[in-house]
């Protein structure tokens, strides 16, 4: 399987232990374009991420991130991911952290350079972190936090942003930063695979993937993102008006407040 | 004053030893400790410690090295946790709770089989810091060395290990390759430094002064280098309250550890109380 495909799955399936959560997977993403992964919580969105970050084995079917297994190229990925659950205790400072995303370029002996200062000095600035740079991480709020490990991802300059819910914990301010910054980073020739809740930032992607547990469909983010289809994945759809609730469906054992 | 400081350690050779051991102990356990803490392995370190009594019993027993029997135990126990972890969906802390017991119950029950019961026991479990020799010191110097050497070698995976498993797989560093060969040098530590300190007070030595540093440290790197001059300080009190007051030198050196740690928990709290 040799393609352009930043990304090729074909008849993919993933999951824990050996248990399939999704199964039977044809998708690719060429360079420069993103892709929304979306879905209910438990629906899958994370370990197909994991899958094409390499952290999770294929269980079938066949994946090639860059044109080889997952992990084959880790200084060209980023990956954003949910939880850094060992990472509070740590006495590192914000810096300390962000420059962490340069280490896949330079593996266990390999000096950092001047190019690596600029990618972390860089990071740091976009994601509105200088003052806080020389902080340690646990003293830093969660949206704070979130900020530094996306300053992070994005310091590693990589070809393919793997991004778990990259807009957990931030404000509508810094949620407008992280945005513009990989809209950036993808007019520069990055692509994106975002994991996300949020059909308006899902809406803003090339192509979506709706997922419960299966595949409930595929294609061009404004072709897939349709009421019927959100229906089959949240099992519920509604609008805000004003401060009020308007449900567009409802699957039948969904119980909603308007 | 200066006589009672340090006279022990220029008047007795054996004092010597015990210090030049002990600082060396102090070393390994000041790199590894600083990794047990901030991943959170002072379970399975202290399983570690528990784990070599089977092999340096058994060793006791057909007259080998206990450094051999002690490298074998903790290898069973490597291995142990692995394969109950990999054959069920327990969480490795009931591993580690399993192959604990199990390994410091057998130790007891091979130990007990010996004439010198408690006497062997107690070697092993609190070692005998005051009748090191010096090629027990260079064997130190050795693991200490080691130690030092693949914590630099790997600082780069290790921190990445520290912040997030997952940050350290797709950065190119297998974070299992990583995790082991941490527990290796955990398992070094404690295998060099039993004879020292005892396979219980190594525990005692990697995880407090450590601890202590943990409090203060802004860095990892100050951390080790504060985590050595608390681990260094205890080995310098214990031998000299041993040596003095004519108590256990290895139990010393560990209570001394554990008490600077709350000496310093406490300090810090007041000093953040009139801060405030």
């Amino acid at each position: 399987m040799s393609s352009p495909n930043l990304i090729e799955a074909r008849g993919l399936s993933a999951g824990y232990g050996g248990e399939s959560i999704l199964s039977g997977l044809d998708f690719s993403l060429r360079p420069g374009q993103t892709l929304a992964l979306v879905g209910a919580n438990g629906s899958g969105k994370t370990t197909l991420l994991k899958a094409i970050a390499g952290l999770l084995p294929p269980l079938a079917g066949e994946l090639q991130v860059l044109g080889a297994a997952p992990l084959g190229s880790p200084s060209r990925v980023a990956y954003l991911g949910q939880f850094h659950p060992s990472g509070f205790a740590l006495p590192l400072r914000v810096a300390e952290i962000v420059r962490m995303g340069r280490f896949s370029a330079h593996g266990l002996f390999g000096k950092l350079k001047k190019e690596d200062d600029e990618a972390v000095r860089e990071a740091i600035a976009e994601l509105g972190l200088a003052d806080i740079a020389d902080m340690p991480l646990n003293a830093l709020s969660g949206g704070q936090r979130q900020r530094v490990f996306i300053a992070q991802a994005l310091a590693r300059r990589a070809e393919l942003l793997l991004l778990d819910e990259p807009e957990a914990n931030l404000d509508g301010t810094a949620r407008a930063t992280t945005r513009r910054l990989f809209d950036e980073a993808v007019s520069r020739g990055a692509s994106a695979v975002i994991a996300t809740h949020d059909i308006e930032a899902a809406a803003a992607c090339d192509y979506t993937m709706l997922l419960a547990r299966r595949l409930v469909a595929y294609g061009a983010s404004a072709e897939v993102l349709r009421t019927e289809a959100l229906l089959d994945t949240f099992g519920l759809v509604g609008r805000a008006e004003g401060d009020k609730l308007v449900v567009l469906g409802r699957e039948h054992g969904h119980d909603c407040h308007e | 004053m200066i006589d009672f400081l340090l006279g022990p350690f220029i008047r007795n050779e054996f004092m010597a030893r015990a210090l030049a051991g002990g600082l060396l102990v102090s070393l390994s356990c000041a790199v590894v400790g600083t990794f047990v803490v901030l991943r959170g392995l002072a379970f399975i370190g202290d399983a570690l410690s528990h784990g070599v009594l089977p092999g340096v019993a058994v060793a006791l027993l057909f007259g080998l090295p206990g450094m051999v029997g002690a490298a074998a135990g903790s290898l069973a126990m490597i291995l142990g946790i692995g394969y109950v972890t990999r054959r069920s969906s327990l969480s490795s802390d009931t591993a580690i709770g399993l192959l604990f017991v199990g390994m410091l119950a057998l130790g007891v029950v091979i130990v007990s089989r010996s004439r010198s019961f408690s006497g062997d026991l107690v070697r092993i479990l609190f070692g005998e810091v005051l009748g090191i020799s010096w090629a027990d010191v260079a064997g130190q110097a050795g693991a200490a060395l080691a130690v030092s050497a693949v914590a630099a070698v790997c600082r780069r995976p290790f921190l990445l290990l520290c912040f997030s498993p997952e940050q350290a797989d797709v950065s190119g560093f297998p974070a299992k390759r990583y995790h082991s060969i941490m527990l290796l040098m955990i398992a070094l530590t404690v295998v060099v430094s039993f004879k020292t300190v005892g396979t219980l007070l190594v525990f005692g030595l990697l995880i407090a002064p450590a601890a202590s540093a943990a409090l203060f440290a802004r860095k990892v790197g100050s951390m080790m280098l504060l985590a050595l001059a608390f681990g260094a300080t205890s080995v310098y009190l214990g031998l000299l309250a041993s040596y003095r007051l004519n108590t256990a030198g290895g139990a010393s050196i560990a209570l001394a550890a554990t008490l600077i740690f709350f000496a310093l928990l406490e300090s810090k709290r007041i000093l953040a109380r009139r801060r405030a």
